[in-house]
């Protein structure tokens, strides 16, 4: 009897286990570079809240962020550029958009040059100068940095700074705006770009046009080179998804999204 | 049921096991090809192929050719093993008695450890010593170049080629040793003039594996060759390699031509170490047939 009865409370709790994981809500979130502060310290609060809840970030660009939500390997798919006609079709997503980003130009600190006009720029990124002498900076060659192919920083960046310029072929590609910060502050004849809510002082941001890269500047549209951060999901969020995009709209979440350097967006 | 029966059942049911585990992989590697095959398709329409085989990669402008990072790829494998092969020789020269003997173990063990060390770890303290050393060494440029990528690559392949050609002096070592003892020769004489002749074969293996090793590694020039599309004039420009280039661009939307120039990367990637693979065998079933 005694045997028995241990049987069957074994066998109760081996059905009992899984039916206590299901209980874990799990949310997925991937793509764009620059969301990554704000969606951390939003899941580390929503997380500490309730214990039940599980939400993992993950990085890879505005192109995997598509790529992923559409697929339903995640809820949640970042992007840091609007998403294309084809993008909305092919996979139904809809986009929540929660903060301004700036993309700053950014130099080594040690570099004299703290100011550009949008068509030195230009030259500089199409390889037409190559020297660092000739707009006032170092003695050597201007050594560029570019983001990879999906990212939604180098979308915005070519578009407006560069007007769809050419881009030289010698740009060394880094795959994250963490990445482009490192290889900048690395490198005293490096010229690359990034968004704004990554710079801190291991790198100089340029003055464009006259224009300092701030998110005051680039909320008001002073600053040319911005763009709008995104959350998107395959049709309309539910569950835990809803509840996260919520909180990043929440007041609560504006704190979150300026503590990270960006201007939230009043919904 | 007697033992007899039970125990040739079971030795069906191992073999059978052991058949479809063999049978598995064997089709996993087909599948892997046919299926790069079947996406690469799309390239190889007229017009289309020229367009990949072409020496210009600028999305933007609608070019796709991937021939710089075949260049890119060759480029930087082939200059690991050049910088490598003598090395690993050194190593081996020193281990077989060029060196104190007490130290042969030791240097044995440490490069036994090198095999386990991740390839992100080396890439990551690179980036962090050795590209700012390399940068400073050659007034701003070389930093993230071929020669980096190549200098760590190198590092990677250093022990393939050391454990292959130790096991082969070592192997042929007894019978060796003693008639070049009887012939007076010294040591160094016994390895250059001696054991590197006999084992030519080993060493042309050696250096086909380690290059193979270098072709596949996509950690180490992703984040030391600075990935630019662009033809190497120089070692000290930075390149992209095929692995690289699928590893950047396998993020971008799935329809664009950008995405399907991938595949045709993995299909000469593919392609390439294949052909290394049979070259090896090609050496190998040739010193047999001599052997008998």
């Amino acid at each position: 009897m005694m045997r028995t009865s241990a049987i069957a409370v074994a066998l109760l709790s081996a059905l009992a286990l899984p039916g206590c994981t299901s209980k874990v809500e799990t949310l997925g979130i991937a793509g764009g570079t620059a969301h990554i502060p704000v969606m951390e310290k939003a899941a580390a609060k929503l997380m500490a809240a309730d214990p039940g809840i599980r939400i993992t970030v993950e990085g890879g660009g505005s192109g995997v962020g598509v790529q992923k939500v559409g697929e339903g390997l995640v809820q949640i798919g970042n992007t840091g550029r609007p998403l294309s006609d084809q993008e909305v079709d092919k996979y139904g997503l809809k986009s929540f958009a929660f903060a301004i980003d700036g993309v700053a130009v950014a130099v080594h600190p040690d570099n004299a040059v703290s100011e550009l006009t949008s068509d030195q720029c230009r030259e500089i990124f199409a390889g037409r100068i190559s020297s660092w002498k000739v707009i006032g900076g170092p003695d050597g060659p201007i050594s560029l940095y570019g983001r990879d192919e999906a990212s939604g920083t180098r979308e915005v960046f070519w578009t407006t700074a560069l007007a769809k310029g050419e881009v030289a072929a010698s740009t060394k590609v880094v795959p994250s705006n963490g990445a482009m910060k490192t290889a900048i502050a690395g490198d005293p004849l490096a010229i690359g770009y990034l968004g704004i809510g990554h710079v801190d002082e291991s790198v100089k941001a340029i003055v464009l046009d006259g224009v300092e890269p701030t998110q005051e500047n680039a909320t008001s549209g002073v600053y040319k080179v911005n763009r709008q951060l995104f959350m998107n999901t395959k049709g309309e969020p539910a569950g835990l998804a809803k509840k996260f995009i919520d909180y990043i709209l929440s007041p609560e979440g504006a704190k979150i999204i300026e503590e990270c350097g960006y201007i939230p967006v009043s919904r | 049921m007697n033992g007899a029966t039970r125990r040739a059942r079971r030795e069906r049911w191992l073999e059978g096991s052991l058949l479809l585990a063999a049978l598995a992989s064997a089709c996993a590697v087909l599948l892997i090809l046919a299926f790069l095959v079947y996406f690469s398709l799309p390239l190889f329409r007229p017009g289309a192929i020229a367009g990949i085989l072409s020496g210009r990669w600028q999305p933007v402008g609608g070019e796709f050719g991937i021939l710089p990072m075949l260049a890119g790829s060759l480029l930087i494998a082939s200059l690991a093993l050049a910088i490598a092969f003598p090395l690993a020789l050194g190593v081996c020269a020193f281990v077989q008695g060029l060196g104190p003997p007490a130290l042969a173990r030791p240097v044995l063990a440490a490069v036994h450890f090198m095999t386990s060390i991740p390839t992100i770890v080396y890439s990551f303290v690179s980036v962090i010593l050795l590209v700012p050393a390399l940068r400073s060494a050659f007034a701003g440029r070389g930093g993230f170049s071929i020669l980096t990528a190549s200098l760590v690559l190198s590092v990677l392949i250093l022990p393939t080629i050391v454990l292959l050609v130790h096991a082969s002096w070592s192997g042929l070592g007894p019978s060796v040793r003693m008639t070049c003892a009887a012939l007076g020769l010294s040591r160094t004489q016994e390895i250059f003039r001696v054991l590197v002749p006999v084992s030519s074969r080993s060493l042309v293996v050696a250096a086909i594996l380690a290059l193979g090793r270098a072709l596949g590694d996509t950690m180490v020039s992703l984040l030391l060759a600075g990935n630019s599309p662009q033809w190497p004039s120089s070692i000290l420009d930075s390149a992209r390699t095929l692995t690289a280039h699928i590893a950047m661009v396998l993020a971008v939307d799935s329809q664009s031509p950008a995405y399907l120039s991938i595949f045709s990367s993995g299909l000469i990637l593919l392609l390439v170490t294949a052909s290394l693979t049979l070259a090896v065998r090609w050496i190998q079933s040739a010193a047999g047939r001599r052997r008998r």
